[in-house]
């Protein structure tokens, strides 16, 4: 049986290892934080990260996973972590909040690399992530806010 | 426990078709009429009950819950209940809480739908106004009646705030913890004091939205996210073609896919239950089915709207006249006439529709849904299921956007959901999953829509005839609440924002044909403002370029009898620098002003149009809601219709070919992107007239100024939408 590692924590996973680690995540684990969106990775709500980079969890089969350490947003932390969700609640960027999981963990993946991220690179890194609420502007703003405070 | 006794919400029904049609015969005026609202928003506090146990429960601990019963699907209805709420209590903001009501047409119904529990017009904020500023104030004077009896002095002289209930002269104080259980049980009072807006401390303030914290850390619950324990789940096989039927299926490959427990005919379509979602769309790939489509709809988008072009040359039935505008337009010194159209539009919220439902151990039924019109959708699943209202037990939960999609008359997917659990014997809780691709070509689209218009002008500019027909599919007719909406023929829902339009024009008509195509459609954000709006406020643009005139004095010279219009509109320009237009080639400035819902909305977009690229790159927006309960959820939902309506502006449709649709995903349909957002400025004006919505008043006014703007950079004038610079489609 495949294991893996899911926010530090090894599990042993009894699906097939072309089941998406969206699904896996979410049907195996309950681990629901990791949302779904689309299925082809043209929207981003399933963002998780592997090895600390952000990856679509749809299009990540679990047979390939192998030993990278699985972070989501359940389990998710350290300093960059922290100023990223401290940014988002100050300035309320969520509205139905169901992108919301994804958009962080596609910011955090920014800042952990780039401490000063500018607009651009911020449109570079945030286009996959869909938000039909139209939070954007307070999306970029949280990015700037937290990298603020990171400094 | 301020609630010690709670009404029991689970009341039997005399029979479910009687509830059904005895809503249909109570509900006096459904949709939100801005003239009603104001009139329901106005102060009638005798007919408001005071109902404290029914909203808010204040624990030993200091917790405040809030019971909301609306739908939250992101505008943050939530925390602007909360908040009035909180305010008239006395409350402390950080013991706040909120938890969704029962499903009860009695004590959580929309007073503005009528015996109706449910969400939508933009009317959470305006029909809760006095209900729960009522019972907020009631909940405060029982906790003052409980201390002066307590401490033996006049209530007089007891104050609340912050959650602590205080006796100044003798400095004796006590948290609302300590009293809550025994005011609980004192009379509640029917006629409380309500707060003047002076003493208010939040209501009109930025308080931290209430969902922040869960939104952000991966544990607000949304159905899709539910786990029953044994839980199944299920994903149905639905026609390609509109009112086709199921022929006949062959389910051996798909009852072999590793996980598949059972496949299952049902009305939509045929059902593959499967252990997980994984299994089940694996098992529906291998699932073969062959469709009837002698009932369905077979023609392309595109020969519904040249049907539209034929029917739209003649009257169509009559929504509003005044005079005669087709002999004003023949002495007209210069006529516009101008045809715009619009596609089917797909709600597409993030989170696909799906629902959970669950046997009890007493027979009834556990339901878990984002639920929009909570008392429908409880009594059209009872009737598949076979019990009465009272035994299907709805826990609503966060929904992932809905823009419409969740609120049908029929409720149609939790009866698909209540048919698939029934169809599977009922045995393990079933969770049913709409995948994207499901829910793009599923239908109930906002209809695509066809308006022809000749307005015209005098030798000096002023406008002296509006000659105005639409064509489009009525969401209305055919449904449930047919008999209360649609009157003569004509569904209010289609012709708002024209028919009624706040312009003084000495003479116009307005007709309409209501389109007969087999696609499903539904109200979509903002209804039928998202396309009269539009060509309102180009048609008003392109008279005002004809007459020579400023579109922003134009306006202004027709609005003379819409203070609160002209207010937003001035506010916008104003803070738009209207007066000084950028002198950059190929960009520039339009303006669109409107009302729904009961809200004023203005925008200014800041265009760069160049080649075919439309580049929006600010929009300022001026907006008047009465009192501004939230007003950063106020400029969030504004800057959030931007986001969400801006895709629609300059790209979205759904088509369809032969029947099919054609686009299944994000690829083909594609939303909004950061990188396309532009800087959104909202400019609230200060009111002390009751509060009425903005989950929807942000949408219509986009595409107007949008196309307005590309219209000063570019002198090319675009009226469709989506707008199209490249020249292919044509204007």
């Amino acid at each position: 049986m495949p294991k893996l590692t899911v926010n530090g924590e090894a599990r042993e996973i009894d699906a097939d290892p072309d089941m998406p680690l969206l699904w896996v995540l979410r049907d195996r684990l309950d681990a629901t934080g990791t949302k779904y969106g689309c299925g082809i990775a043209q929207c981003g709500a399933c963002t998780i990260h592997l090895d600390g980079q952000p990856v679509r969890a749809c299009q990540t089969k679990l047979g390939d996973v192998g030993t990278a350490q699985i972070t989501t947003i359940e389990g998710v932390n350290g300093r960059v972590a922290d100023a990223v969700q401290a940014a988002w609640r100050k300035l309320d960027v969520v509205q139905c909040g169901y992108c919301q999981s994804g958009q962080i963990m596609s910011a955090i993946g920014l800042l952990a690399g780039n401490a000063k991220p500018s607009d651009a690179d911020i449109d570079g890194a945030m286009d996959g992530n869909i938000c039909r609420c139209g939070t954007y502007q307070r999306i970029r703003a949280a990015i700037h806010e937290a990298a603020r405070s990171l400094a | 426990m301020l609630n010690a006794r709670r009404p029991n919400p689970l009341s039997a029904r005399p029979s479910r078709r009687g509830l059904l049609a005895g809503a249909g015969a109570l509900v006096v005026a459904f949709r939100l009429d801005p003239k009603s609202a104001r009139a329901a928003a106005g102060p009638n506090l005798a007919d408001v009950k005071a109902q404290p146990n029914a909203f808010v429960r204040i624990g030993a601990d200091d917790t405040v819950t809030v019971v909301i019963k609306h739908l939250d699907m992101g505008q943050g209805n939530t925390t602007g209940l909360a908040t009035i709420l909180a305010d008239e209590l006395g409350a402390d903001w950080r013991q706040v809480r909120t938890e969704f009501a029962p499903a009860d047409a009695t004590l959580y119904n929309n007073s503005l739908m009528g015996p109706i529990q449910g969400t939508g017009g933009s009317t959470a904020v305006a029909n809760s106004w006095f209900q729960l500023r009522k019972a907020g104030a009631a909940a405060r004077e029982m906790l003052m009646a409980e201390a002066a009896f307590r401490w033996k002095v006049p209530v007089s002289e007891i104050t609340v705030a912050d959650n602590v209930v205080r006796h100044g002269p003798s400095g004796r104080q006590a948290r609302f913890g300590e009293l809550a259980a025994s005011a609980a049980s004192l009379p509640v009072p029917s006629e409380p004091r309500l707060k003047d807006p002076s003493e208010w401390t939040l209501i009109g303030q930025k308080v931290p939205r209430l969902d922040s914290v869960a939104k952000t850390n991966g544990t607000a619950v949304y159905s899709l996210d539910i786990r029953r324990p044994n839980q199944v789940t299920a994903v149905v096989a639905r026609a390609p073609r509109f009112g086709a039927t199921v022929k006949s299926f062959d389910a051996s490959a798909a009852r072999k896919v590793a996980g598949v427990r059972d496949v299952v005919q049902v009305p939509t379509g045929v059902a593959v239950i499967a252990r997980d979602t994984w299994s089940a769309m694996k098992g529906r790939e291998a699932l073969t089915v062959a469709w009837d489509d002698s009932t369905a709809e077979t023609r392309s988008s595109d020969a519904i709207l040249a049907e539209y072009r034929e029917r739209a040359k003649g009257p169509g039935l009559t929504a509003s006249e005044r005079g005669d505008p087709q002999a004003a337009l023949k002495g007209a010194a210069k006529v516009v006439e101008a045809e715009f159209t619009f596609p089917y539009l797909a709600h597409a919220a993030m989170e696909p529709l799906n629902a959970t439902i669950e046997k009890a151990a007493d027979g009834g039924y556990d339901v878990y849904a984002g639920f929009q019109f909570q008392t429908v959708e409880q009594a059209t699943m009872a009737a598949i299921l076979g019990v009465t209202a009272d035994r299907v037990r709805l826990h609503s939960n966060w929904a992932g956007g809905s823009f419409g999609r969740r609120a049908t008359p029929t409720a149609d997917y939790l009866a698909e959901a209540a048919t698939v659990f029934k169809a599977s014997g009922e045995k393990a809780p079933l969770h049913l999953v709409w995948t994207r691709e499901d829910d793009m070509a599923g239908g109930y689209y906002r209809p695509t829509v066809l308006h022809k218009v000749r307005a015209g002008i005098d030798g000096k500019g002023a406008v002296v005839g509006w000659d105005h027909v639409m064509v489009g599919k009525s969401i209305m007719i055919g449904s449930p609440f047919e008999a209360m909406i649609v009157k003569n023929g004509i569904d209010s829902t289609t012709v708002e924002g024209a028919s009624d339009t706040p312009y003084a024009l000495p003479a116009y008509r307005f007709g309409v044909h209501n389109g007969r195509e087999g696609v499903p459609v539904l109200w979509w954000r903002s209804v039928g403002h998202t396309h009269t709006a539009h060509v309102m406020e180009v048609m008003i643009d392109e008279l005002a370029h004809a007459a020579n005139v400023d579109p922003v004095a134009y306006r202004l010279s027709l609005l003379a009898q819409a203070p609160r219009l002209s207010g937003v509109l001035k506010l916008a320009a104003d803070k738009a620098g209207w007066n000084s237009k950028p002198q950059e080639p190929g960009r520039g400035l339009g303006v669109a002003v409107h009302e729904s819902f009961g809200s004023y909305v203005a925008m200014v977009a800041d265009v760069t149009a160049q080649d075919a690229a439309i580049r929006v790159n600010r929009i300022v927006a001026a907006v008047d809601v009465g009192v501004p309960v939230n007003p950063d959820v106020i400029r969030a939902q504004v800057e959030g219709a931007v986001g969400f309506a801006l895709s629609a502006v300059l790209r979205n449709r759904i088509t369809l070919k032969d029947g099919r649709v054609q686009e299944h995903n994000f690829d083909a349909y594609e939303p909004t992107r950061m990188s396309e957002m532009p800087k959104v400025e909202v400019h609230i004006v200060p009111s002390q007239v009751a509060p009425t919505g903005i989950g929807e008043p942000g949408v219509p006014v986009l595409g107007p100024s949008i196309a307005n703007a590309v219209f000063a950079a570019t002198g090319r004038r675009l009226r469709s939408l989506p707008l199209d610079l490249s020249g292919v489609k044509g204007a």
